[in-house]
């Protein structure tokens, strides 16, 4: 075996590719070696340059030094054109695909086969159904994309590179939008176009697709290419280590929680989109002093609407809340300053667009929302010395870097960001705490500081609700679990729960008989 | 009755349609490659300019147009160079294009034919005369028929079949070929056309020239169909009624067509409503129905009559992400 793929030249050989941002060196002196008809895992922290690599692979950027050899020939790649004729295919993390065309017109962009459609559709109706039978990737051709679930819309990326004649596929993060059902489904995908000589560049920075689908690993921290490895002579914690640089904690330690009075009462709330879509369907349940809450579920299951409805933001359609024992009146005054006000506080899911504005400086953004308080204003005026003094303070506390006061929220890296919303959040000696996805695109580093905190809200006898899609987050900080499907809730769990019973749950299959929903 | 659905409106509904469906189909092209046309306007003003110059200087209709499309391409190409080459702001830089010709075009007419910025007024082949279909006098009295073909199909500017033949044209170019598939992608998902592997800037600046070579005609025919010469500000607005029309017609070719008649009819009634008298209301307000089409407009966009979705990555620059 060992004997034969030394025979063989490797789909892809790179070797001293570097790339630089500015100042910022995504890629340094980058070495790879992909042998064909192989699943190889590339695995690192976010903001290692998994996706710069392969965006160099794919004619998206250029190298600044470095070759590459597709099938031991060296070639250049200056832009996608080159690496599709090179027979390189991408399934990009964000798809690719024009929403309102037919699977069949978003197949053949860029691949018509002449100047009128009617030439090349034939043939590309023909091709298609070949690449479905072959691979088990079925999918309506007529369908508009807008109208598939996310999993389909994978499959149409998928068939959009094998139409094109990709032997070498590439993934970014491809079951980041999947429920674990899904995400199986794809990984049998993976195998069998392994065994019909296909290789596959799995890009994550979830070790557990790595241990269950890959042959090879290479590990990329800070963008360097650290180790590879064969998956079956490597484990979890290896990879773990070589990722961040040095062992993490992928469990929280913590206290049992001692749960006090009721804080956060939810009754049968339900909330509809803009659409007039129900996203929440009639939800109940309570959160009490000192214990965390965490709402499990593939994003788009109504979490983000719950998280909006009970801070505010949005009306719900009907249902109450009582937040420290008294009613807020949910269809009226009820908006997020009187909330805040009332001790709700809330670190909303996109820090992006809802939590920080990202050209005001660090300290402005350190005091959003509660810029009318009389700590930070004497008449009409911001009191500048008191914020600046008051942002160096959270700075401090959470270590915040760089330490500017006055650099501009969008120059911080995303852990950053993140710390400078929690800081105000948090200090504000809140009742309830709402929290939406904590580490999304948060370092490693990061995350345990930002558990550590929310731990600490909770046993200062705050009552926490924690929307995660990071099942492992949810799993670690939660002291009581609730899964979200389809707008309602299908389950609760303790803090024992195991994945693959909330991963159930999360599909929408809700197999045991205790499926009691708190009332 | 007579009045409203007369021949004469019927008639000159054809004609004043014709602009504002030329206009809107060129800002169409532009609009479902990515590109937001506020410049109209300005382009069919230039070319309106440089036909009414061209056909006096070489007696020619033909040499107008040429003239008129040229100039157009010409403003579309600095559009496009501003907002997808530089990435700009493509409102920006449109307004900026109606501002420059409005007054360039008065400078340059002043300078050269010294008529307070009016092009000298055009006689004969400087314009572009009325077709007379055949068989149309043959069969004026037919009823129904002779009213529909030779009182108003036949007996206008060639440039008037030519618009309106674009429509089936441009549903074919958008639905049937491989450059309306890319023209569309570009306009929804540009990102998604740069990994198929295709330029993203050379599909719109190719988009761009169609839309120069429409506003182009669109100009034209004012200078050289509708009016004998350039005035100063002729197209007054058209620019923007078919920006609405476009919009109202929710960026489809058929439904443009429908859009610039009707705003186009709204226009004829308002010429020959003119300082009528009606019973019950009085002095007919011409100007209220002048505003017709940006009213109409407004309803359509508040969501009274479905909804308008523009192309969804029209106005922004396509930059690569990181």
């Amino acid at each position: 075996m060992a004997d034969q793929s030394s025979k063989m030249a490797p789909a892809i050989e790179l070797s001293g590719i570097s790339k630089s941002f500015g100042p910022v060196q995504a890629n340094k002196d980058i070495d790879l070696v992909v042998e064909k008809g192989t699943i190889h895992g590339i695995i690192g922290e976010n903001g290692a340059g998994k996706s710069t690599l392969m965006s160099i692979l794919y004619g998206f950027y250029h190298a600044d030094s470095g070759t590459i050899r597709i099938n031991g020939k060296e070639i250049k790649i200056p832009d996608s054109q080159a690496a599709i004729a090179a027979g390189i295919g991408m399934v990009h993390q964000h798809f690719m695909l024009v929403q309102n065309f037919s699977v069949l017109e978003n197949v053949i962009l860029g691949a018509e086969g002449g100047a009128i459609l009617n030439q090349g559709i034939a043939l590309a109706k023909a091709e298609l159904q070949r690449l479905e039978d072959d691979y088990a990737l079925d999918v309506d051709i007529d369908a508009l994309i807008e109208d598939l679930p996310v999993g389909l819309q994978q499959r149409v990326e998928i068939l959009k590179a094998l139409f094109r004649g990709a032997d070498i596929l590439i993934l970014d993060e491809p079951t980041g939008v999947l429920t674990p059902a899904e995400a199986d489904h794809l990984f049998r995908i993976f195998e069998q176009l392994r065994d019909q000589g296909k290789t596959i560049i799995l890009i994550t920075h979830k070790l557990r697709e790595i241990m269950a689908i890959t042959d090879d690993v290479s590990v990329m921290r800070r963008g360097e290419m650290v180790a590879t490895r064969k998956t079956a002579e490597t484990n979890v914690e290896e990879l773990a280590k070589l990722m961040v640089g040095r062992s993490v904690l992928l469990r929280v330690d913590k206290k049992q929680a001692t749960p006090g009075d009721e804080k956060l009462v939810v009754k049968n709330l339900t909330v509809k989109d803009d659409r007039g879509v129900v996203m929440v369907d009639d939800v109940s349940f309570t959160i009490r002093a000192g214990e965390i809450v965490g709402i499990a579920g593939v994003a788009g299951n109504g979490q983000s609407e719950l998280m909006e409805a009970i801070s505010g933001i949005t009306k719900p359609e009907s249902g109450t809340i009582l937040l420290d024992g008294k009613p807020i009146d949910v269809n009226g005054s009820a908006d997020p300053a009187i909330l805040r006000e009332r001790g709700m506080a809330h670190v909303p899911e996109d820090r992006h667009h809802v939590g920080l504005v990202l050209p005001f400086a660090e300290k402005e953004n350190s005091i959003l929302g509660y810029q009318g308080d009389s700590a930070y204003t004497s008449g009409l005026f911001l009191q500048m010395d008191a914020i600046e003094a008051d942002a160096k303070e959270k700075i401090d506390q959470y270590d915040i870097r760089p330490p500017d006061p006055g650099l501009k929220a969008g120059n911080f890296s995303g852990g950053n960001q993140q710390k400078i919303v929690l800081s105000r959040e948090m200090e504000r000696d809140p009742v309830v705490l709402l929290i939406g996805q904590p580490t999304r695109g948060v370092d490693v580093g990061a995350i345990e500081f930002i558990h550590r905190r929310i731990i600490e809200m909770r046993d200062s006898g705050k009552a926490v609700l924690l929307v995660s899609v990071e099942l492992d987050e949810i799993r670690s900080l939660a002291d009581r679990t609730l899964v979200m499907f389809a707008g309602k809730i299908v389950g609760e769990r303790g803090p024992d729960a195991s994945e693959g019973e909330l991963g159930l749950l999360m599909a929408g299959i809700n197999d045991s008989e205790k499926a009691g929903v708190e009332a | 009755m007579e009045l409203i659905f007369g021949l004469d409106v019927l008639n000159s509904t054809i004609r004043l349609s014709t602009p504002l469906l030329l206009a809107a189909l060129a800002g169409l092209y532009s609009e479902r490659a990515g590109i937001v046309d506020i410049g109209l306007e300005g382009k069919m003003l230039g070319a309106a300019f440089a036909a009414g110059a061209a056909a006096f200087t070489f007696n020619s209709a033909w040499a107008g147009l040429f003239a008129g499309v040229a100039v157009s391409i010409m403003l579309s190409m600095l559009h496009g160079f501003a907002s997808i080459t530089a990435r700009g702001n493509q409102i920006v830089s449109g307004v900026a294009i109606n501002f420059v010709v409005a007054g360039v075009a008065i400078l340059l007419g002043q300078k050269w034919f010294g008529l307070g910025g009016r092009t000298p007024q055009l006689h004969g082949v400087e314009r572009f005369r009325e077709i007379t279909m055949p068989g149309s006098e043959a069969l004026r009295d037919v009823p129904v028929i002779g009213w529909l073909y030779s009182g108003i199909l036949s007996g206008h500017a060639v440039l008037v079949y030519m618009a309106f033949l674009a429509v089936p044209v441009t549903w074919w170019i958008l639905y049937r070929t491989r450059f309306g598939l890319r023209l569309r992608a570009l306009g929804e998902n540009p990102a998604a056309v740069d990994t198929a592997g295709i330029s993203v800037t050379w599909g719109r600046y190719r988009a761009l020239v169609v839309c120069g070579l429409l506003c182009g005609m669109a100009g034209a025919y004012l200078a050289l169909g509708l009016s004998a010469g350039f005035v100063k500000d002729m197209t007054a607005g058209k620019g923007f009624i078919a920006l609405a029309a476009l919009i109202f017609a929710k960026w489809k070719p058929v439904n443009v067509m429908f859009a610039a008649l009707l705003f186009g009819y709204l226009e004829a009634l308002g010429i020959r409503m003119q300082g009528k008298v009606l019973p019950l209301i009085g002095e007919v307000p011409v100007t209220m129905i002048q505003a017709l089409p940006y009213v109409l407009t407004v309803v359509l966009l508040a969501g009274f009559i479905g909804k308008a979705i523009p192309p969804k990555a029209s106005g922004i620059p396509y930059v690569k992400e990181r």
